[in-house]
């Protein structure tokens, strides 16, 4: 394990704790720079998704995960993201002013939602920002004269500086990773500011952090816009990259991705929401590689465990039935959820976390040191 | 006139459904504090399990019911077994999230088992009507009313009168001092679950006439519902049918008196405005932490 | 005027009164405590103090300044500060992150500055630190900076609160119960640095305790409830050889 002498307050701030930090991230950052120039068409437009939706996920944790404020509505904020900038650019607006315009129109609705998310608390969050997702979609797909209804808006090539940057283009990839980036810096100086530390402690406790000086509904009402903010710019990326957009693709379903994107990376780290975004974008790939090879691999499997040509055939072909019902991908989401939560409740990134402890620790590590401390039903009734 | 009690006849009918899938989330929320994004699949579920019973295997339609009622409970206390108690001590988000992702698997697989064709069930009560001098009244409606009426007395005596019963109110003021007091704390949330997984099944078989049953019917019923539950203060069981009743109402008045699109977003409105005026609900009540 | 006044403070939840016509003022300097049975209304009168409850009737004054319709979050800022009877940490950061929480009333920069981390922010937060080092070396809670909250012992929690409490430097602190939980030795410490809080920084303490040897070591003043009525103020001796006071604890 790295010991480190602390001789100065500067250490503790610093986001690149050690030397080790800055050789990481450097290699990380070389390799996702020549990514595009190396990668297929395809995967590098499955990084942007990831850019995004890690994107989202970093807005998610600020809300979620640092000021402990459910949300299954955040896809109604990429849609309003979205949709000023495909109105935006239809009237002649650059780039550089719709972008910003985006993210600021979006953090104003957040901080409309947040004031009512006031009096709420859990499962009465959880449900109202479900309805404002419904109200939302209803509203798009309604207000025809700006959003054309259930038609959808198409959005022409991002224009930068006069230069066209297509979705497909290693330009727009660098754009979508820089976004990412700072999004990261921004959140993680957040974090080591009084504003960061302000969102955790009403979190942990409203109560003492009221006593402490926080102005606990102020906190929470900027910590939505803050986190609206983030999804609306990543909402007008996710508009330039599908250069279609439509009522139906921002409904609950969307929310509850975004959530899995948290769940499954680790709900208490920005790992957590990069990690989680690599995972959901990938799946799709995966499901699509294993719907192709697995039955032919089951099949042989039957036969070599002596099973006749014919029978191994049939189970073949029932393998590639099940494979390619419609349904699969659902059920799969669902199973991950679950298992998540059941087995990996601190994410990737926990387990990450575990796994380095364990050779660090290498001969010492207790089977026991991350055992899940078992606590009753704790209360949320009373506030 | 005749339009409006027609109106609100079938907006009765259709608030009685949510607010069985309201009751559902209400009773296992008092005794675990879990809202179950799942009871609308549970719902989905039992109409799919009496499909199977009454129009595949061809019982007769009450022994099909009442089989469909009885599977879903186990299934209700399965899945409680297996997926909920794990968890139980975890943030409750994080619960939650468990009931969606339990959602998210149901709805597949009940999609690809049954197919994502909208499936019908014959029912004693899918043709008939009754009339009252010019109004026409369809026994399918009818039918709803009646027998939410006679479940939620049912479960009135039973949280009343029998010994378990009180178990299981002790269990939800406070499980440890009930885990102490020597009830089964554990026997009685799984019962919630079987209890409220039946609930959402018999929803489920009274609902096939109406609506036809397809893989997405629990979700898109179970929004509906959330309104429902807050209305009544979630939380309190009379509540959770009286708030789906009137969100029922209210939407179908919307979908008949005003433009398009407002029956949708009506029960939402309503919901977001009783939050922001009275978020304890209406039968609600929280209480203060102390410190 | 003293420097906490609090005129006539009534509290009532229902018919239920849990204070009722409380008068008392704690002078610059002094160690005043609230004693009584259960339910007298002493942790009411802190949280009336902390304007979590708004008073039925009364006016509260600090300073010389009123504050009885002050939002909870002024509190901090006018130089009150509180601990907690069932200790209100933020379990899930580190200790040090705990008593920079402490130091939020004395965040001068903006959202701005801190979403791109500016030199002022940055000399800020050396400032913030550095006053919590001064706390950390004052209680001896050198072994724990960097440990999660969650993982430590009770005894330790209760010092990490009262440390908390100092790092945003009040004029007054409100201690609710600082004895409640801790073993002999523990309460010795506490005792300690309650005394060392008053004669070294200058703070005011005004408590509640239970514990009535510590009481009469460390406080100047007692103020006895009971069912939410004054019953007797004095010194320590006075007050516990009070015939009512005797009554309420034994009982008639």
């Amino acid at each position: 394990m790295r010991f480190i002498f602390k001789t100065d307050y500067d250490q503790d701030i610093r986001i690149f704790k050690h030397s080790g930090y800055w050789y990481s991230y450097s290699i990380l950052l070389l390799v996702l720079a020549m990514a595009p120039f190396v990668l297929g068409n395809y995967l590098q437009s499955q990084l942007v998704f990831v850019f995004i939706y890690a994107t989202v996920g970093i807005s998610l944790l600020i809300l979620v995960g640092f000021t402990g404020q459910a949300s299954l509505g955040h896809a109604a904020f990429l849609a309003i993201g979205a949709y000023t900038s495909a109105y935006c650019q239809q009237h002649g607006v650059p780039f550089v002013v719709y972008f910003p315009l985006a993210g600021i129109l979006t953090g104003m609705v957040g901080v409309l939602v947040g004031f009512p998310a006031l009096r709420l608390q859990g499962i009465y969050l959880v449900i109202a920002t479900i309805s404002f997702g419904a109200i939302v979609e209803e509203i798009l797909a309604r207000w025809e004269s700006v959003t054309h209804g259930n038609e959808g808006m198409k959005l022409r090539t991002l224009e930068l500086f006069g230069q066209a940057v297509p979705r497909d283009s290693p330009g727009f990839y660098f754009l979508c990773l820089a976004v990412l980036i700072l999004v990261i810096l921004a959140t993680l100086n957040l974090l080591r500011s009084p504003t960061g530390r302000a969102f955790v402690a009403i979190r942990d406790s409203e109560t003492a952090a009221k006593s402490m000086g926080i102005d606990v509904a102020a906190y929470k009402v900027r910590s939505f816009g803050i986190s609206a903010t983030i999804t609306g710019l990543a909402g007008c990326l996710y508009a330039h990259k599908l250069s279609f957009i439509s009522p139906e693709m921002f409904t609950l379903l969307l929310s509850i991705e975004f959530i899995i994107v948290i769940i499954i990376g680790g709900i208490f780290s920005l790992h957590g929401a990069v990690l989680g975004a690599i995972f959901i974008v990938m799946i799709d790939p995966f499901l699509t590689t294993l719907k192709d090879d697995l039955p032919g691999m089951i099949g042989n499997l039957v036969h070599v465990f002596g099973a006749d040509v014919p029978t191994a055939s049939k189970v073949q072909d029932q393998a590639a039935s099940i494979a390619s019902a419609p349904g699969l991908k659902g059920a799969i989401y669902g199973l991950i959820i679950v298992g998540f939560i059941l087995f990996e409740p601190t994410g990737l990134y926990g387990r990450w976390l575990k796994i380095k402890l364990y050779f660090q620790t290498f001969p010492m590590y207790k089977a026991a040191t991350f055992k899940r401390q078992k606590t009753y039903v704790k209360s949320e009734r009373n506030r | 006139m005749l339009d409006f009690i027609q109106q609100l006849v079938s907006g009765v009918a259709l608030g009685c459904i949510y607010g069985l899938i309201a009751l559902g989330f209400v009773l296992i929320y008092k005794t675990t504090e879990v809202v179950n994004f799942a009871q609308g699949e549970l719902l989905m579920l039992g109409g799919f399990f009496a499909f199977t019973f009454i129009a595949l295997l061809g019982l007769n339609y009450w022994i099909g019911f009442a089989l469909a009622v009885v599977c879903m409970a186990a299934f209700g206390a399965a899945s409680e077994r297996f997926v909920l108690r794990p968890v139980l001590g975890s943030p409750q988000f994080s619960i939650v999230m468990a009931t969606v992702g339990l959602g998210f698997f149901l709805r597949s697989v009940a999609g690809m088992i049954w197919g994502t064709d909208d499936l019908k069930i014959d029912t004693p009560f899918s043709t008939g009507v009754l009339r009252i001098g010019d109004l026409v009244l369809a026994h399918d409606k009818l039918s709803v009313i009646v027998a939410t009426a006679i479940l939620c007395i049912a479960l009135y005596l039973f949280f009343t009168k029998t010994q378990l019963g009180t178990a299981m109110r002790a269990t939800s003021e406070n499980m440890l001092a009930a885990y102490y007091m020597g009830i089964p704390v554990k026997t009685v949330v799984s019962l919630t679950w079987a209890i409220s997984a039946a609930v959402a099944a018999c929803a489920g078989v009274l609902l096939a006439p109406i609506t036809f049953i397809h893989s997405n019917v629990g979700l898109v019923l179970a929004l509906k519902a959330f309104p429902a539950a807050v209305l009544g203060g979630f939380g309190s069981i009379p509540g959770a049918v009286v708030g789906g009743i009137i969100i029922g109402v209210i939407e179908n008045m919307a979908g008949f008196y005003l433009a398009q699109g407002w029956k949708d977003v009506a029960p939402h409105i309503v919901l977001l405005t009783m939050l922001l005026l009275k978020p304890e609900g209406l039968f609600g009540h929280i209480g203060r932490k102390k410190v | 005027m003293s420097f906490l006044v609090a005129e006539n403070i009534s509290l009532q939840f229902g018919g239920l009164k849990a204070v009722d016509q409380v008068n008392f003022a704690v002078e610059r300097g002094e160690i005043f405590t609230i004693i009584g049975p259960n339910g007298a209304g002493k942790t009411s009168i802190f949280n009336l103090i902390s304007r979590f409850y708004n008073p039925t009737s009364g006016r509260l004054f600090f300073d010389g300044e009123e504050f009885t319709s002050a939002p909870p979050h002024r509190i901090a800022k006018m130089g009150i500060a509180r601990t907690f009877q069932n200790i209100e940490l933020f379990d899930n950061t580190t200790v040090l992150s705990n008593l920079l929480v402490g130091r939020h009333c004395h965040a001068t920069t903006n959202l701005v500055q801190e979403l791109l981390f500016l030199p002022a922010v940055r000399r800020a937060e050396f400032e913030h630190r550095f006053r919590v080092e001064q706390v950390i070396e004052l209680l001896d809670l050198e072994p724990y900076r960097d440990k999660l909250i969650s993982g430590l012992p009770y005894g330790v929690r209760k010092v990490i609160e009262l440390a908390r409490a100092l790092c945003s430097e009040p004029k007054l602190m409100l201690l609710d119960e600082p004895s409640s939980g801790l073993n002999v030795e523990e309460t010795d410490d506490m005792s300690f640095w309650i005394r060392d809080i008053r004669d070294e920084l200058g703070i005011t303490v005004l408590m509640v305790e239970h514990d009535m040897n510590l009481v009469s070591r460390v406080s100047d003043r007692v103020l006895a409830l009971n069912y939410g009525r004054e019953l007797a103020t004095g010194t320590p001796s006075e007050v516990q050889s009070h015939p009512e006071v005797v009554a309420a604890y034994l009982g008639t």
